[in-house]
């Protein structure tokens, strides 16, 4: 028999994902955005707190070196947008790795033990579906104050259900690998297989998920901080940007306009990235 | 289909109990009591006081007295606006956000659907590449931007319709925030019943209709029409959800005297009677649509009806 040259599932997935030109260009512009979000203040004469008395409420111009101009109060509007920009992805990657390891645990440990623990905790999951879930991190925000902390992990905390679904789901079907029995008959205790065993092999259908939970979060955050719920001043978030560019907009539109274009196109890009994953993990959808 | 009824009635009661006893501790654990004046009161008032709002006795009997209040009907006075009852404005603000939330589901259910079958019948037309680009488009812009900038368009640049208020509903006054609310709804539907259309156009039983040579417009039609419907119908239970949360948004930019505006409100001003009373109510009207949902969709689809009776 001719031997068939294989790829392994990794690189296969790869290479349907580089097809994919919408999700490409997408991880170029996430890429950039990053770096901008982390070195353009620095490049900038301005930061984002100082009042400038000679412009306030300035158009974008470049002479002035205020590229996006600035607010009602003589801030900075570009160095401000990436600062919140920074703040929106910074809680996107936290919270969403709150609630991957909150759902990865449940969901392995469901599957992995099954039977009467599987139903009860499945059913858990099933009732918390049914909740309306940002009416309560609403309420959480309420009687606890506006700590950032509680936001990372309030906005984590809700998320966790449907990657604790396609783990379960994944782990029924690893639990059977003659590598989980192999362990077992060596005595690996039940933790040590969950952690070893099971875990590392669902990583690939996590990533889909990371990219998936991520705008997911970063709408729910500038969502409660758009309502004057989350992030507080001096700090910013794209919600609040927005919201303040919302008050302004009649008569400086650029305060709301840029960023809004930028929360646009972060949520845009990790769609697409997100979609196009999808679909280079499962060729078999309907495209 | 009675029995299938009554089981999905008491499954929803453990979730709709989980928030009632959620909601209550945690206006327990919040900071501050209501009778925390800057005077201190005499022992025997404080006493009284304690006494006449049972809080004197253990946590459970406490929990017991405020689950058969919610079942009454009744959340409590309004910590900010003091001449009202929870009940009251809730009773005041449900009609608005139920008539621009309704508004909303319909036009997102006829466009979703209507782009989407098209979309599907033409795939991999340039329609379709535009339904599916605008699309992602109404998903990833949340309905915070777009109300914003909607608003900018149509009420400051062009000035045609008005910015905000209410006005008794006027239409003119409604035509905004119903379209900002169906916006993200009719982008997910459009993507839902695509897909399904493509899948169900690539069935046997079409091939079937086409080669009879039934007209075109028949087979989409009487034939593909509702199983092309049925993820649809399954997607009512989030769409639900999705224009209740974003109805918090609409209702507070627009600045209409809904519900979502008084929950805003009172999250702002810490009125937790206001926001508890607000959660636990649609809570448990999203659970019983979301209740109505599945039996519609029982009613649809001859294999769970069928399940449904074997159990």
């Amino acid at each position: 028999m001719a031997e068939v040259k294989s790829l392994s599932p990794g690189k296969q997935i790869w290479i349907r994902l580089k097809a994919n030109r919408a999700a490409v260009t997408s991880m170029g512009l996430i890429g950039l955005l990053i770096l901008m979000v982390l070195f353009a203040p620095w490049l900038s004469p301005f930061n984002g707190e100082d009042i400038d008395y000679e412009a306030i409420a300035a158009e974008p111009s470049l002479t002035s070196g205020h590229l996006f101009g600035t607010d009602s109060l003589g801030r900075d509007l570009f160095v401000r947008t990436m600062e919140g920009s920074r703040i929106s992805l910074a809680i996107g990657l936290v919270a969403t790795l709150v609630s991957l390891i909150i759902g990865i645990n449940y969901g392995a440990i469901a599957g992995y033990f099954g039977g009467r623990v599987d139903a009860v905790m499945m059913r858990i999951v099933d009732i918390l579906y049914a909740m309306p879930f940002m009416f309560f991190v609403i309420l959480l925000m309420v009687f606890f104050g506006r700590n950032i902390f509680l936001i990372f992990f309030a906005i984590g905390a809700i998320n966790w259900l449907d990657i604790a679904r396609i783990v379960r789901g994944q782990t029924l079907a690893i639990k059977q690998q003659s590598y989980v029995e192999a362990a077992r008959i060596y005595g690996a205790s039940h933790w040590h297989i969950i952690q070893r065993h099971i875990v590392p092999n669902l990583l690939g259908i996590v990533v889909v998920y990371i990219t998936l939970t991520i705008p997911q979060v970063i709408l729910v955050e500038s969502f409660l901080s758009f309502l004057g719920l989350g992030i507080q001043e001096p700090m910013t978030s794209l919600g609040a940007l927005v919201s303040e560019g919302a008050n302004e907009m009649e008569s400086y539109s650029w305060t709301l306009i840029f960023p809004a274009v930028f929360l646009s196109i972060i949520l845009f890009c990790f769609n697409f990235i997100g979609d196009g994953l999808r679909d280079a993990l499962d060729p078999k959808q309907v495209k | 289909m009675l029995e299938y009824f009554f089981r999905r009635l008491l499954g929803a009661i453990p979730t709709i109990f989980i928030i009632i006893l959620v909601s209550f501790f945690l206006i327990r654990l919040a900071p501050g009591g209501p009778f925390d004046f800057d005077k201190t009161l005499a022992p025997e008032i404080q006493a009284n006081l304690n006494t006449k709002f049972h809080l004197d006795e253990p946590v459970y009997v406490q929990f017991g007295y405020y689950l058969k209040d919610i079942l009454q009907g009744d959340f409590g006075p309004s910590f900010q606006y003091k001449n009202y009852t929870v009940t009251e404005l809730i009773a005041q603000g449900f009609p608005v956000s139920v008539q621009l939330g309704l508004s909303a589901m319909a036009l997102a259910l006829l466009l979703g659907s209507a782009a989407g079958i098209l979309a599907a019948y033409r795939q991999n037309s340039k329609f379709d590449y535009g339904v599916m680009t605008i699309s992602m488009l109404g998903i990833s812009v949340p309905n915070f931007v777009m109300a914003p900038i909607l608003i900018l368009i149509f009420a400051i640049v062009f000035s045609f319709l008005p910015a905000g208020g209410w006005n008794d509903g006027a239409f003119q006054n409604r035509i905004l925030p119903i379209v900002t609310l169906a916006l993200p709804q009719i982008a997910y539907i459009a993507r839902i019943s695509r897909g399904s259309m493509i899948e169900v156009l690539r069935s046997p039983f079409i091939r079937t209709a086409f080669s009879k040579g039934l007209p075109t417009f028949y087979i989409l039609t009487r034939h593909a029409l509702k199983p092309t419907l049925l993820p649809v119908i399954s997607y009512m239970g989030p769409a639900i959800a999705g224009i209740i949360t974003g109805s918090v948004v609409v209702e507070q930019i627009y600045g209409i005297p809904g519900l979502g505006r008084y929950f805003v409100q009172g999250a702002l001003n810490r009125d937790y009677t206001l926001v508890m009373g607000v959660v636990v109510f649609y809570g448990v009207f999203i659970i019983l649509l979301n209740l109505i949902v599945d039996l519609l969709y029982g009613w649809l689809d001859p294999q769970i009806r069928l399940q449904a009776r074997k159990t």
